[in-house]
């Protein structure tokens, strides 16, 4: 696996060695077959491993889900694509109330080894229902666990944990970020549920996920210019929460900044918001800050850059943090 | 007059008034049946059936005993030791029938009306009565006895039928699925979702509709303009119309759908025709939005009379036999009305069992905030 690859490179490698270790492993979705999904993320791997694992599906994102979960009680370890984040809705009811509780209602006795893979978030130029962050629902939900990776490496091993994990994994895909490129690893670093520091500093933490953490990385870069030395988190995990890097954390620089680019209200921030100020409360000297989307649809693609969090909104939040 | 006639016209294509006799949905055309309301047996030409007389009357015993069950349950809830419960009355020999048509290797996907296939899948009753005690939402090892939990959600479960389906398929094993749903489930867009799936998967899937008629206060034409058995046609594969209160006319068509699924011929719909006698739960009301001229009529049909009149008329059973039934049917209800009263509450740290299969922080967490919080209470109001 060594050298740079993409994003996109780094999950197909995920899904072929997952597919070659386990002969259980079973992929679904719309146009992953001979197209590779429509951002090339399956490419080759029907080819290799035949339209029994690689399975091209009806245009029905429940009935994705829903087969996924009979196959699971079968034995199998599904990885579903779900063609984008805003198609996802019609699979609502699989998801939260069908797979999440299915372990819980058969008092362990069934397990549900499934992957839900979704590329979500804007910045690409989008027209509508293609670019929404909707973490916060499937956090929200207990039995899911929700991850999303930054960089090649995470998004490699990250989904490889993913697919081992018995439980069922929401896998967000930062689709702005496939073309990014990265090492990837020969191991994992982390356990799939840890935070990582992925940038030292003292005067304040920016805590980010998926497509945020590279924003949050340029505004640490720009804030140094000025002589603040910002520390940045990558959360990972949405579902089980890191909290003990993240309060360790904010203890150390006094004040947090939560990015990410879903809206503020009732957001994933929010939660970490009023947690990190539950535990972190006299080690504080200004409120947890939140910088994210508007309380508004998701905004037509020419405009976008006004919705999306960027650098400036982000060293904006810290100087208001910083100015307690 | 031109204005009376398009006023009648607007009226009848309004909607919100759908017209049963448009539908068609009202009538019963091309039931199979092998045994009359009278208990007569008749020979359909399509679906042959050879049952000895010992089957006959093992089909009979499960009927009554299902009964039973049900209207044991049906009592627990008026004494308030369970919260609620959906009554099979009337719909017996839908459920014996298919139920006995499994196979061991069979799985099967129930709503949470199917106490009478889990009886034929060997599933303790007292096992179904834990949900609607509401000591816990499911309560059993689906895989034990191939009978998957009870599923809520109006039709979620047939996608997850058709799942372990396409699984059984790529194990090629020789199993089939049946897959439950109601009429009013039929409008749903998983049960149209799974219909798709199986048909280009062709999947060893057994879609069975229970047409009880009603779905909660919505008759069968506010679901369909067509006898719900022909949608199947537009998915592709075949649908068959059983007399759903004739239990072997329902043993023999479910037979040859499970066999025509695993031979690898793909799914099929089996709507058995047939009626809920009770209200949709005990939470409904019924007289609300039915004639009870209709619930009469039905009474006729009844699937067990039926069975008793055809094992009289043959002289297949005695008095012995029925007595002995009966007395079955008596130990039966004392058993699920003891094992329910004396079902303990779970432990309030169920909440957190097996939310995650692997450790969840979070969960851990609030486990121990709970277990701290009631610890506090110990011995506390005496000091």
């Amino acid at each position: 696996m060594a050298g740079q690859l993409s994003i996109a490179k780094a999950l197909n490698g995920a899904l072929r060695k997952s597919l070659e270790s386990d002969p259980k492993t079973v992929l679904m979705g719309e146009d992953i077959g001979k197209l590779g999904g429509v951002f090339r993320i399956t490419d080759g791997l029907q080819k290799d491993f035949g339209d029994d694992r690689v399975i091209d599906t009806p245009l029905a994102e429940s009935g994705i889900v829903g087969t996924a979960i009979g196959l699971a009680l079968r034995g199998y370890r599904p990885v579903v694509e779900i063609q984008f984040d805003g198609f996802v809705y019609p699979a609502f009811d699989q998801i939260v109330s069908q797979l999440a509780k299915m372990h819980a209602r058969a008092l362990g006795h069934v397990k549900m080894p499934i992957t839900v893979r979704i590329p979500y978030g804007g910045g690409i130029g989008a027209v509508e229902h293609h670019s929404e962050s909707h973490e916060a629902y499937f956090a929200h939900t207990a039995g899911l666990r929700v991850v999303s990776p930054s960089n090649a490496h995470d998004a490699h091993w990250m989904l490889r944990q993913s697919i081992e994990s018995d439980d069922p994994v929401v896998f967000l895909e930062p689709k702005r970020r496939y073309w990014d490129k990265g090492e990837v690893g020969e191991d994992p670093l982390l356990p799939l549920h840890a935070a990582r520091i992925v940038r030292p500093g003292t005067d304040a933490t920016l805590i980010a996920y998926g497509p945020m953490v590279k924003v949050c990385q340029e505004a640490a870069q720009a804030a140094e210019e000025d002589g603040r030395r910002l520390e940045v988190v990558d959360l990972r995990s949405l579902s089980p929460v890191d909290f003990a890097t993240l309060e360790e954390s904010v203890k150390r620089t006094g004040r947090g900044i939560v990015v990410h680019e879903a809206p503020v209200f009732l957001g994933l921030g929010a939660e970490l918001a009023a947690r990190l100020t539950e535990r972190c409360f006299y080690h504080l000297e200004a409120p947890i800050l939140r910088v994210g989307g508007y309380h508004a649809p998701y905004p037509p693609s020419r405009v976008e850059e006004t919705y999306l969090p960027d650098l400036d909104r982000v060293l904006d939040a810290v100087d208001r943090a910083l100015a307690f | 007059m031109t204005v009376k006639s398009t006023s009648r016209a607007r009226k009848k294509a309004a909607p919100g008034v759908p017209d049963p006799a448009r539908a068609g949905v009202g009538a019963e055309p091309e039931l199979v049946q092998l045994l009359t309301p009278e208990g007569e047996r008749v020979e359909h030409p399509e679906f042959p059936l050879t049952v000895t007389p010992e089957e006959l009357r093992s089909l009979y015993r499960d009927l009554v005993l299902v009964r039973r069950f049900d209207a044991e349950a049906t009592s627990l809830q008026r004494q308030g030791e369970l919260g609620l419960w959906a009554s099979l009355l009337g719909q017996e020999a839908a459920q014996v029938g298919s139920g006995r048509a499994m196979r061991a290797g069979d799985y099967a996907f129930p709503t949470y009306r199917e106490h009478g296939v889990a009886w034929c899948r060997d599933v303790d009753p007292l096992n179904l009565l834990g949900m609607f005690r509401g000591v816990n939402n499911g309560g059993w090892d689906p895989n034990e006895k191939n009978f998957h939990l009870y599923t809520i959600v109006i039709g979620a479960q047939t996608l997850h039928a058709t799942g372990y389906a396409m699984g059984i398929a790529k194990d090629g094993a020789d199993d089939a699925v049946i897959a439950y749903f109601g009429d009013g489930a039929s409008s749903q867009g998983d049960v149209n979702e799974a219909f798709t799936f199986a048909s280009v998967y062709n999947s060893p899937v057994v879609f069975f509709c229970q047409n009880n008629q009603w779905a909660i206060s919505e008759p069968t034409a506010v679901q369909t303009r067509i006898p719900l058995y022909r949608r199947a046609s537009g998915f592709g594969f075949p649908g068959v119309r059983v007399d759903g209160n004739d239990v072997l006319a329902v043993l023999a068509v479910t037979r040859w759908a499970l066999d025509h699924a695993r031979t690898g011929q793909g799914p099929v719909l089996v709507e058995a025709f047939t009626y809920r006698m009770g209200a949709h739960t005990t939470s409904d009301d019924p007289t609300r939005y039915r004639q009870s001229e209709e619930t009469e009529s039905w009474k006729a049909k009844d699937p067990i009379l039926r069975l008793k009149a055809h094992l009289e008329k043959e002289g297949l059973a005695d008095e012995a036999f029925f007595a002995a039934v009966e007395a079955e049917s008596e130990t039966l209800g004392l058993r699920v009305r003891e094992g329910v009263r004396s079902m303990p509450d779970p432990d309030p740290t169920l909440i957190f069992d097996h939310v995650y299969s692997e450790p969840h922080p979070l969960v851990d967490e609030e486990r121990a905030e709970y277990e701290a919080y009631a610890a506090s209470f110990e011995g506390g109001e005496h000091h």
